[in-house]
């Protein structure tokens, strides 16, 4: 009897420990996909309706050969590269290789955001909250969180292929196929599980969501620049570098290779395992580095409304100046490349000249600079909205009970915000003139890049001052802000492969800008730009002076 | 005496929920004024107002002499505040944390803080996230009383901290009181109270129900009468004020009201008196007194719910 009892106690108990690392994330699945009822379905149609409007859009502007033609002569640009993907879709370009060509590494972006914010809201975001403490007091296993919100993940990003490959080939668009829309489909699936695998490791780093998934989208963003610049430059080896270049050379519509989703699956389950095996070096809470001991004492600058919000915004300003100073220099290495490529085509040079006067390097260089003061965008609109998180976390509420105004709390937020900002189109701008005015050798060229970076800023002030407007009156709306980033990506990004009408294009602030270096400075939209941010900054605060404080 | 804080039919309701529904108070100047009422009563919404970071929707408020809302920063700068949550930032050390808030205040007492410290036994090295829930209590105790403010507003400041440094608070808030501060502590824990404060207004649903000293209100309920006697006590029952009147073999126990006191006790001494215990009103049996009819309602009668966590949690 006792050696039965002896010999049977260890089978349930080892069974338990393996199924224990495991155990409730089938009901996590459930709690999630509960959770986010709205989110992910907004997200899904979101990029599958706009997959759509764009594809049903091609139909209508190059409905002649004629039109295609001429974008593919667009696009054969260092310009139009960049900002599409290689440069073979471009050999036979009918609407399914334009589709390929144009959109998907634009969509592999979207896609690797929504993967991400997937994961850090089930995972680092329960865990800072202590909402992750009281779920694994009961009965959940130590890998259920992460492989729960890694489920989720996976089963958002099929969904959305399997509505991609249906609705594409649905259409009976010309040049989209059912074959080539399957891929298309899974293409955007496989780039969303290695960005979600990828924030697996990076929310086990550090122990703030944020942080986490500034690190992930920074993985994104360096996958797009790397893409970039091999496929414009003259060797694509590059681009294999990147998941999105991977994705990209499946050639979809084209040629239908589908073994490059091999290497992201193969890339998704190297991360996720490191993912998990990093999870169990840490604590429930904790990052992977125990915090240090700090000063027992402030320093002068700390107790200063300025300093101190400098304090709060340092990291994430520090990591973002070192981002897109390397953004810069990676954009400024290629542009050298960008002057041979065309420099020998006399006829387009000409072209070139009669339409702006400018070279083929400056308009790349202004197409450029649009990308990089949109992720300075980011920055500003997370910073501006600093002072909500502030006070939904009741940070706010032991301040503004000091000495401290109202207007002078959220003035320092936005201050650091609005400097911030300008500094990151500083710091871009000298990478990309460092490297720009050596790549081609002129050397005029840096204080042309950076002074065209920072005409950038007066744009920065007024989306800072919407984020202010939203915070001060329709606090529980704050996150709308994020439309301007977004809108100005949209539109001054896609804007220029879909030719949207100029009405659209006026209504982001970025859209005003004069597009230095390859047009001419214009003082007056920049100076209506900066009376704009002071208006909508006043507005804002004269808004929060109004309203009660939001407390716990 | 100078009020510090008067507060007339303050009315406050966030959409459907009144959370205030014409509250009266009023704090001298130099008291301890313990502000009493379960979860949900109404008191840091009270406290929120009286500090400018709520706009009362009607009823008259000044605090030392101001209008909390308009006037709030100057406010601030005589008052310190103590929320019964703290949350501190994560990359901040408790150190800083305690300079930053003391410092916007308008001014540190070094010296005070460093002693303080000391006496709370707290890590001023450590970041805001390493620390305890009492820990993070105790940096924003120790923010508050090293700042030379006239008005201490305290909101279940003792929240999470354990005995000992609940006796460390005490001492500091008599401190406080010898230096002629005025307090307003919010709580719902009776015994500390019980202990510190001049006067107490209980809050229920929004609104002041009692206010007074202690004594004053202890007037108002029962005493409770234990005795021993030479003979069994009889007749008590019939006595104007006398209840519950329980007698075993020579012990006598029943509770009489206040005002009644002395008639028992004289038909007490005719049966001759070995030994006599009489209970004060405890707060909590206040507290009872103006939570029963809730208590009664939800099925706890007023003999099995004595603790405060029962009454709280009934009222919920």
């Amino acid at each position: 009897m006792t050696t039965a009892t002896v010999t049977k106690a260890p089978a349930p108990t080892g069974a338990v420990a393996g199924g224990n690392a495991l155990a409730g994330t089938r009901t996590l699945i459930r709690f999630n996909l509960r959770r986010d009822r709205v989110r992910l379905p907004v997200w899904i149609l979101a990029l599958f309706l706009g997959t759509i409007a764009t594809a049903s859009n091609y139909k209508e502007l190059y409905a002649d050969p004629e039109d295609r033609a001429n974008v593919v002569e667009t696009m054969d640009s260092p310009a139009g590269l960049a900002m599409s993907g290689p440069r073979h879709y471009l050999d036979d370009y009918n609407f399914g290789s334009m589709l390929g060509h144009q959109m998907l590494g634009f969509m592999a972006v979207l896609v690797g955001l929504m993967s991400v914010l997937i994961i850090t809201r089930h995972t680092r975001t329960e865990e800072e909250t202590n909402r992750a403490e009281l779920v694994r007091s009961t009965v959940v296993g130590r890998h259920a969180h992460l492989a729960a919100a890694l489920s989720v993940a996976v089963l958002a990003n099929l969904v959305l292929a399997l509505l991609l490959a249906f609705g594409l080939s649905g259409m009976g668009i010309e040049g989209i196929d059912t074959g080539g829309s399957l891929l298309y489909g899974f293409a955007h699936a496989a780039v969303g599980i290695v960005f979600a695998a990828v924030a697996a490791v990076t929310v086990q780093i550090t122990a703030h969501a944020r942080g986490a998934s500034g690190m992930a989208l920074a993985v994104i963003g360096v996958a797009y620049v790397l893409r970039a610049a091999g496929d414009v430059g003259s060797n694509g080896a590059l681009s294999w570098l990147s998941p999105i270049g991977w994705v990209q050379r499946t050639y979809v519509y084209v040629d239908n290779r589908w073994w490059p989703l091999l290497l992201c699956l193969v890339l998704a389950v190297l991360c996720a395992a490191a993912g998990f095996a990093l999870s169990t070096r840490r604590d429930v809470g904790a990052g992977l580095r125990a915090s240090r001991l700090g000063s027992p004492v402030a320093s002068e600058a700390l107790t200063r409304p300025f300093g101190f919000a400098l304090r709060l915004h340092r990291g994430v300003l520090i990591g973002f100046g070192a981002g897109l100073f390397l953004m810069g220099v990676m954009y400024g290495s290629i542009l050298g490349d960008a002057e041979d490529m065309l420099g020998d085509i006399d006829e387009l040079q000409e072209a070139l000249d009669r339409i702006g006067g400018a070279n083929v390097a400056e308009s790349f260089a202004a197409m450029v600079l649009v990308v990089i003061t949109v992720v300075a965008v980011v920055y500003v609109v997370m910073a501006a909205l600093r002072p909500r998180s502030e006070e939904t976390a009741g940070r706010a509420e032991p301040l503004l009970a000091t000495g401290l105004s109202r207007a002078r709390w959220v003035g320092s937020h936005l201050a650091v915000a609005m400097t911030g900002g300008t500094f990151l189109l500083l710091m871009a701008g000298l990478g990309f003139g460092i490297s720009g005015a050596a790549s081609t050798g002129d050397g005029g060229l840096f204080l042309k890049l950076v002074g065209a970076a920072l005409a950038y800023a007066p744009a920065l002030w007024v989306t800072a001052g919407v984020a202010v407007v939203f915070f001060g009156w329709f606090p529980r709306a704050s996150a709308a802000a994020w439309i301007v980033p977004v809108y100005a990506f949209v539109v001054g990004y896609l804007g220029q492969i879909l030719q949207f009408p100029d009405w659209m294009n006026n209504l982001s602030p970025l859209g005003h800008v004069p597009q230095l270096p390859a047009a001419d400075m214009n003082w007056t939209p920049l100076l209506l730009l900066t009376l704009i941010a002071a208006g909508l900054t006043w507005l804002g605060i004269e808004g929060f002076r109004r309203r009660d404080l939001e407390t716990k | 005496m100078t009020k510090a804080i008067t507060v007339s039919g303050l009315h406050k309701s966030f959409g459907k929920t009144h959370a205030l529904d014409g509250l009266d108070l009023d704090v001298e100047t130099g008291e301890v004024h313990g502000f009493l009422g379960p979860n949900g009563a109404g008191k840091s919404t009270t406290i929120r107002v009286l500090l400018g970071l709520l706009r009362a929707d009607s009823g008259a408020t000044q605090v030392l002499g101001r209008d909390p809302w308009a006037d709030a920063v100057e406010l601030h700068r005589h008052l310190a505040y103590v929320p019964g949550d703290v949350e501190l930032w994560p990359n901040l050390t408790g150190g800083e944390a305690i300079d930053l808030l003391s410092r916007l205040r308008g001014g540190i007492n070094k010296q005070r803080r460093d002693e303080l410290i000391e006496r709370f036994d707290l890590d001023p090295t450590k970041k805001g996230r390493a620390y305890s829930k009492g820990n993070r209590q105790k940096v924003a105790i120790v923010a508050a009383l090293a700042s030379d403010a006239e008005l201490l507003l305290l909101d279940e400041p003792t929240a999470g901290l354990d005995p000992l440094m609940e006796v460390v608070f005490q001492d500091v808030i008599f401190e406080a009181k010898a230096a002629g501060k005025t307090v307003l502590l919010s709580s719902h824990i009776l015994a500390q109270v019980e202990k510190l404060a001049d006067r107490v207004s209980i809050i229920r649903l929004g609104q002041i129900v009692q206010s007074g000293t202690l004594s004053e209100m202890r007037h108002l309920t029962r005493t409770t009468i234990e005795a021993e006697t030479e003979r069994p006590a009889t007749g008590l029952d019939g006595l104007p004020g006398v209840h519950d009147v329980q007698t075993d073999d020579g012990r006598v126990r029943f509770a009489v009201d206040g005002s009644r006191l002395d008639g028992a006790v004289r038909k007490l001494i005719e049966f001759g008196i070995r030994s006599l215990v009489s209970h004060p009103p405890t707060l909590e049996e206040l507290m009872l007194r103006h939570y029963g009819d809730e208590l009664a309602a939800n099925g706890n009668s007023k003999s099995h719910s004595t603790g405060t966590t029962e009454a709280d949690g009934a009222v919920r």
